[in-house]
């Protein structure tokens, strides 16, 4: 565990400077949309509404297109000032283009078929349906300011914050210990003040009778001393047996993963359903990890996380989602600016978290399908885990309690109708578990 | 008490004032020891600092922290795909339809992959030619992961890449001067596609020869098919359809003529409406198909040719001349002639005899009977080598004729009887290529080895049998850099296609006539009404034919008479079950395979009457570990002589004759030191015949076998195998011939099966599954496909030759074999029920003929010189009330509600109190870890080797007892699949590996709480009973009663 930590603060100071560096660019950058807009503000001839503009981007135009990247088409921001500067075409083209793009580039317009090549012949999709107003709305949305991320201090994030607690604890504590010490001396002094009082006055001080020591009736007392090692030796029994009981159970297994990949931010807050990726878990005895392409359904346009994202990810589990993204597109061989595989890839090694022995059989699919059971019944609130760990123990003892305790899912499964009616009529119940059905017999996982 | 004695020490102490006795007194030795000096260096031990209570401090700490250390559990990585193909989903297997054509086997298969990973061989149900894969070719997915294949193209020694291969030998064949033959020596591909490739290349480089070699010929056929029929090819035989089979030397159920006939054999073994076929077998060696016959006679290889003309002019009535047979065999001879005539069409008679007028007889006899089992039209063509051809190859390769020499699938320096001559003539040619997987006898003394894949990572096409063709495709990538032969000539035909595209383009022109390839490469086979025109090229046979033609009918049965001349000692060649023409010897589940006859692993053998060694004192004897000891003759053929050959007296081989395997004696770097067992009988295999004339010399010392079994008679007990005769099977009812054993119960005898006789309670098992294993002995030949199977599926380890001949062998399934004392075992039976008493005089004074138990059970444990042969699969018998769950001290044993018996190896602490428990004997123990350890170096030493383990099953480590677990992995699997599909389980979807692998129908398996199910009608069978039902175990494996076609009418 404190390894993993370790590391974790190694990866953070790593893209910290990323970070900064990365500042320096954006900032320029949107120096450069200041200087920008206050041309472009000029040519706008329409005014139009970012925000109704935002949706209909958001609607339309986002899957081919990003704002400051480039996709399967090219990036948006302040296009319509740059194609006024750069190859003097107004808004009329634009209209024209984003109407009909093909009919454009059969026109024989240079700039309309330059685009077309450049961007392996797809041409756009044609938007007949919107209005002027929509494509001024649309425009104005492109025309906004790139945001500047929020500029992060450096201040040794989340453990800096961390260690300050603890050293004001440990002060406070220090504090009262020489407090305690003061006012022990103090005690001390007065007794030792009084006495002297006494011995000046002449006051017999009463002095206890000489009794034998604690520890020696103690030991004298065979009883206590018998009673007193039974205890200890059941206490220590206790302990030994506790830790022995825990070798080779690895709850809370949570290793550091070649690529920081967050169930928090998949499964939590985009709530994409754990068999998305982990389909195998249907059909098979593995859930499987799931394989790169899979990864890059998504990821093959979502290149960056949301600002915001990215600024709770340093701050709070000081890890750059962003250069984490990067990770994945050099092992599945993505070139971003291509938008092309490029054929070199490395697979990920990945840490298995869940480790059953070899003589210990698991199946998937009779849990996920057949029983029904939710995956975070076993693998814990995965949705919550910014890094996977071992929720559950996965000793014999769990796996067995729960199926003492859990109903076989019958409802509509032709396979048990008749089982369950000759079961439950031979055992006396409603409802059969999977203990009564079976499912505590040896072979059933061992074989 | 004490002593007032004194001890004296030594003499020293009569001296009173010694000062030796004084120092003694105070030290243990006279002198002082000098440390020192032999503790090494004084001054630098005196200097150091570490003291020798500090060297226990650090030894003492560096073991508690390298202890603490190994608490921590290891980092396992998971790698998962980049790009996950469709097809594959991980934990869930695929099966691809393929065919194995490695020259000896044919067979179209299913193959189970998971993850990509081959793993397991199975039977092709949908394939209605050699769909049932044999011992062999269950095996066969272990030679792709051979760590001895070679990884890529060589030349000579050193590895070269395959555009040097290419450029090389083009640039060479192409320098070869016209005079110069470029001859191709293959297997028998019968592939129409290589066939075609082939006739290209031929048309491009024109003095082009195609030879066809089998190691082991069926020229002898193939050239009396050709003189009667005209065209080349082997008659089909189809014993599904025949009553009566009278085979004269053909070991049918083996790999006759190609092999694959005993499934449909076997249908008509299992008594149904009260008849079944009757099977004749006139043999020298006991061979699998004698050990099956209703009636075997055995007789020399010269008597053979006789009786088979004999039996000619029997059913013909035209005289055949030549010597007469011995009265008894003329009796039976005669006896088998009348039965043929009167089964009429419904007879067919085959035989091995290696002589074109044997063959030709057996089709004149077959075509007579006009038989329906005997199918000319249909023509096999699983071998298509000629003697002839291969003779006229060497010949002119020593006479520096032939400029290249191109290989495939042959290993001719080590199956040729000749193979000097072949390295002479190889020496002799400009270049030579062998296309084979390993550094074998030939390709390393060719000039390249071309790096070939295996089948299963090969696209290719078989016609096994006229119209009937089978596809090759490809289960993985291929694991090394290998190219398949058909790739090379397509290079070297200067054609730039793929040979999977260049096959696709021969179907669809010439096969397939509008089917779908994809379905075609799908199922695995294809049928086609029109038939490929015969495009063989395979020359310098045509030009023979004549003189073989001359000979018909009663002509050739009088030749086939004449020549038949005998001497003292002849030598019949065979091939085992297990290794069969060798080329597999590499693999160690067939090495390790128990020879369905003799029951031995590791070895070949001379197989000896028990008559010719008590003549030449010839011995096998048991010795004190239990393993088998044999002495050695030398065998010589003609002036060849193999020496230091292992003698097993074989009960059933004819007086006069001894047998030998093929397949063993191999050196080169293709195999471990360990595979490199027994001696070469190819050595002996003169003019490709497989009887010849020899005489034996017994040499000196003993060899130690690893046989598994070493008792062979039944002593009489028939409540193991209960066996009965068609006739009284017909006529008696089932408690003559199928009695449940009775106990006295208060003196009444009551039937074990009765609840009152029962120790025990019985469970209710009437809910859920209740699984049972059906094993008819009438259907079961013996042929050990299951044990194969169950191998694979079951990862059991291989523990090698030492191991086995400790008795400590780990096949779950066991094959028993059986041999009868008396002519039968029914005599068996009444003799041992004739003992009256102990007959300890008789015994005493060496009068083995007495009737005291003493006597007559020392007789019955030797066989008969001619006995009646049963085989019984036997593994777990998944008892209901099993006396090894009851006495294993930890509960690893217990039983589930559908009835079978789990072993929990986690649990397991190795006591074997249950192995020594079972009354079966199928518990196996680990006494080693068989995986990753360099002891037992086979294929789970190996990482490229463990690919080949099942997931779904665990690798048992050292000190846990094992055993059969009716394959648990399938029958959950099987459940499983339901349960998520959300139906009931149909009969037929709940399989084990042997049952599955059995071809034969001996093997059923299901769940008897389904009343509608196979195996539900099958127990309540009047043939079914439960091995040693007396013990009252109550298994859930069930056998059928053997019944033996006995009548000679």
């Amino acid at each position: 565990m404190k390894k993993s930590y370790q590391s974790l603060e190694d990866n953070s100071t790593n893209n910290m400077k990323q970070v900064i560096y990365r500042n320096l660019t954006s900032r320029i950058l949107s120096l450069g949309f200041v200087l920008l807009l206050t041309f472009s503000s000029s040519l706008t001839a329409q005014e139009g509404d970012a925000e109704k503009g935002k949706k209909l981007y958001g609607v339309n135009c986002a899957s081919c297109h990003k704002l400051d990247k480039r996709m399967t088409g090219p990036a948006l921001r302040n296009v319509e000032a740059r194609l006024y500067e750069d190859e003097g075409l107004d808004r009329a083209w634009l209209n024209t283009w984003i109407k009909n793009s093909a009919g454009l580039i059969k026109s024989g317009d240079a700039y309309a078929n330059k685009i077309y090549k450049e961007y392996n012949g797809v041409a756009m999709t044609a938007f007949p349906q919107f209005s002027d107003q929509d494509i001024s709305d649309i425009l104005a949305y492109t025309a906004q300011p790139k945001p500047t991320p929020p500029v992060i201090v450096d201040n040794g994030p989340v453990d800096g914050g961390g260690q300050g607690d603890s050293t004001s604890n440990e002060l406070i504590l220090g504090a009262l210990a020489l407090l305690f010490a003061l006012l022990a001396g103090a005690l001390v002094l007065v007794n030792k003040t009084l006495n002297r009082f006494a011995d000046a006055k002449g006051i017999d001080v009463v002095v206890d009778e000489k009794r034998t020591p604690l520890w020696k009736v103690f030991a004298q007392n065979q009883f206590l001393v018998l009673v007193t090692t039974i205890l200890f030796l059941l206490a220590s029994a206790y302990f030994v047996y506790g830790s022995l009981m825990s070798v080779g159970v690895d709850q809370g297994y949570e290793p550091v993963q070649p690529i920081h990949y967050s169930h928090r931010i998949h499964a939590g807050e985009n709530a994409i359903d754990c068999k998305y990726c982990h389909s195998s878990a249907r059909v098979s005895k593995h859930s499987g990890i799931p394989s790169l392409n899979i990864c890059m359904n998504c990821h093959k346009s979502i290149g960056a996380v949301a600002d915001a994202t990215q600024a709770e990810g340093i701050n709070e589990y000081g890890v750059d989602y962003n250069s984490e993204i990067q990770k994945l597109y050099k092992a599945v061989g993505w070139d971003e600016d291509t938008q092309s595989y490029t054929g070199e890839t490395s697979p990920v090694k990945w840490i298995r978290i869940h480790n059953l022995p070899d003589f210990a059989y698991f199946n998937h699919s009779q849990h996920v399908s057949v029983a029904g059971v939710e995956c975070q019944t076993c693998h814990g609130p995965v949705e919550e885990m910014e890094i996977m760990y071992q929720h559950s123990p996965l000793t014999m003892g769990w796996c067995i309690n729960c199926h003492r305790e859990t109903n076989v899912k019958v409802e509509g499964n032709e396979y048990y109708t008749k089982i369950h009616e000759e079961l439950s009529k031979k055992y006396g119940v409603e409802q059969l578990t999977a203990a009564q059905m079976g499912g505590l017999e040896c072979g059933k996982c061992h074989y | 008490m004490s002593s007032n004695k004194k001890y004296w020490k030594s003499v020293e102490e009569l001296n009173e004032n010694s000062s030796i006795v004084e120092t003694l007194q105070q030290n243990e030795f006279v002198e002082a020891i000098p440390t020192d000096e032999f503790l090494g260096d004084k001054e630098s031990l005196e200097s150091s600092s570490t003291s020798r209570r500090d060297f226990l401090k650090y030894v003492g700490f560096s073991t508690a922290a390298a202890s603490l250390a190994a608490c921590e559990g290891p980092v396992i990585k998971s790698i998962p795909y980049v790009v996950q193909p469709n097809e594959i989903i991980p934990g869930v297997a695929n099966y691809y339809a393929t065919t194995i054509a490695n020259g000896f086997d044919f067979a179209s298969v299913l193959v189970k992959t998971r993850e990509g990973r081959p793993i397991k061989i199975e039977n092709n149900t949908d394939a209605a030619t050699n769909g049932i894969a044999n011992a062999r070719v269950n095996a066969s997915v272990l030679g792709l992961y051979d760590s001895l294949r070679v990884k890529s193209p060589m030349k000579g020694d050193s590895e070269i890449s395959w555009s040097t291969f290419m450029s090389e030998t083009t640039s060479k064949i192409n320098a070869l001067s016209d005079a110069k033959e470029i001859v191709f020596l293959t297997q028998t591909l019968a592939s129409p596609s290589t066939h075609k490739l082939l006739a290209e290349f031929k048309e491009k480089y024109g003095n082009v020869r195609h030879v066809v070699y089998d190691a082991i010929s069926e020229s002898a056929a193939l050239d009396a098919y050709q003189a009667m029929y005209g065209t080349r090819g082997m008659a089909n035989y189809d014993f599904s359809k025949a009553m009566t089979v009278v085979s004269i030397g053909a070991d049918f159920l083996g790999d006759w003529q190609g092999g694959g006939f005993d499934s449909d054999y076997a249908k008509k073994r299992i008594p149904a409406n009260g008849k079944m076929s009757r099977h004749i077998q006139f043999e020298s060696n006991m061979s699998l198909t004698g050990a099956n016959a209703d009636k075997r006679v055995s007789l020399k290889p010269s008597e053979q040719k006789l009786a088979l003309a004999t039996l000619y002019s029997y059913v013909t009535g035209n005289s055949a001349g030549g010597n007469s047979l011995s009265e008894e065999l003329n009796a039976a001879v005669k006896s088998a002639a009348q039965q043929l005539k009167r089964a009429g069409s419904n007879a067919v008679v085959v035989t091995g005899i290696q002589d074109v007028n044997a063959q030709t007889v057996v089709l004149e006899l077959n075509t007579y009977l006009k038989s329906k089992a005997f199918d000319p039209k249909t023509t096999l063509k699983t071998r298509q080598g000629s003697d002839k051809a291969v003779m006229q190859l060497v010949s002119d390769m020593k006479a520096g004729k032939v400029g290249a020499i191109i290989m495939n699938g042959v290993n001719p320096m080590y199956t040729m009887p000749n193979a000097s001559d072949f390295a002479d003539g190889l020496a002799k040619t400009d270049i030579s290529i062998a296309f084979s997987l390993k550094q074998d006898e030939t390709s390393s003394n060719c000039d390249y080895i071309a790096a070939a894949p295996h089948y299963l990572e090969s696209w290719g096409d078989v016609e096994m049998k006229k119209g009937h063709y089978s596809m090759m495709q490809p289960t993985i990538r291929p694991l090394f850099d290998t190219k398949q032969f058909q790739d090379v000539l397509l290079a070297w035909n200067g054609n730039d296609v793929s040979y999977r595209d260049y096959l696709k383009s021969v179907w669809t022109a010439d096969i397939l006539s509008g089917a779908s390839f994809n379905k075609a490469v799908q199922d695995g086979v294809f049928i086609s009404s029109s038939s490929l025109d015969e495009t063989i090229t395979t020359d310098a046979n045509a030009d023979d034919t004549e003189q073989t033609s001359t000979l018909t009918g009663s002509s050739a049965a009088m030749a086939l008479a004449n020549s038949a001349k005998g001497s003292e000692m002849e030598i019949t060649l065979y091939t085992k079950t297990g290794l069969g023409d060798g080329q597999q010897a590499n693999n160690p589940w067939l090495q390790e395979f128990p020879d369905p006859i003799t029951r031995t692993t590791w070895d070949n053998y001379v197989t000896v009457s028990k008559v010719d060694a008590d003549a030449m004192g010839l011995v096998n004897k048991n010795v004190a570990n239990g393993g088998l000891n044999g002495s050695y003759v030398n065998v010589t053929v003609n002036g060849v002589t193999v020496s230091n050959v292992p003698v097993i007296i074989q009960p059933g081989q004819a007086k006069g004759s001894v047998g030998m395997a093929f397949g063993y004696g191999r050196t080169s770097k293709a195999l471990k030191d360990e595979m490199k067992t027994g001696v070469n009988a190819y050595a002996l295999y003169q003019n490709f015949n497989t009887v010849q004339d020899v005489s034996l010399e017994k040499a000196a010392g003993e060899h130690e076998f690893a046989c598994v079994q070493l008792h062979n008679t039944l002593m009489g007990r028939g409540d193991i195998i209960k066996e009965t005769t068609l006739e009284i099977f017909n006529t008696k009812s089932k408690r003559v011939w199928n009695k449940v054993p009775e106990v006295s119960l208060n003196h009444i005898e009551t039937p074990v099966t009765s609840p009152d006789v029962d120790l025990w309670d019985e469970f209710d098992r009437s809910i859920g599954h209740h699984f049972n294993l059906s094993i008819d002995l009438n259907a079961c030949t013996g042929c050990g496909a299951c044990v194969i199977a169950c191998h694979a599926e079951n990862n059991v380890p291989v523990v090698g030759k030492s191991e086995m001949r400790r008795s400590r062998d780990m096949h779950w399934l066991r094959i028993d074999r059986y041999y009868s004392h008396e002519d039968t075992f029914t005599e068996d039976i009444i003799e041992k029920e004739a003992t009256d008493g102990l007959g300890l005089g008789d015994y005493l004074v060496g009068d083995g003929q007495g009737d005291g138990s003493l006597s007559t059970f020392n007789r019955l444990e030797n066989p008969n010189d001619n006995p009646q042969v049963v085989f019984q699969p036997v593994m777990c018998q998944h008892c209901n009330h099993a006396p090894c769950e009851t006495v294993c001290p930890v509960a690893a044993t217990v039983h589930s509600r559908q009835g079978q018996n789990h072993m929990a190896y986690n649990r397991c602490v190795g006591t074997r109190y249950c192995a020594n428990n079972c009354p079966y004997k199928v518990r196996r123990f680990n006494w080693f870890l068989y995986n990753k350890n360099d002891e037992f170096d086979y294929y789970m030493n190996d990482d490229l080797g463990r690919m080949v383990l099942n997931p779904d099953v665990t690798v048992r480590s050292r000190g846990v007892m094992e055993k059969c677990s009716m394959c648990i992995q399938k029958t959950q699997k099987t459940i499983l699949d339901a349960k998520r599909d959300g139906r009931v389980i149909k009969d037929g979807e709940f399989e084990t590996a042997c049952s599955a692998a059995c071809g034969n129908g001996a093997m059923a398996f299901g769940d008897i709480n389904d009343k509608e199910s196979k195996i539900a009608a099958l127990k309540d069978d009047d043939r079914m009973y439960h091995l040693l039902e007396y013990v009252g175990t109550k298994p859930n494996v069930i056998y059928h009663t053997k019944v033996r076609n006995t009548s000679e009418a």
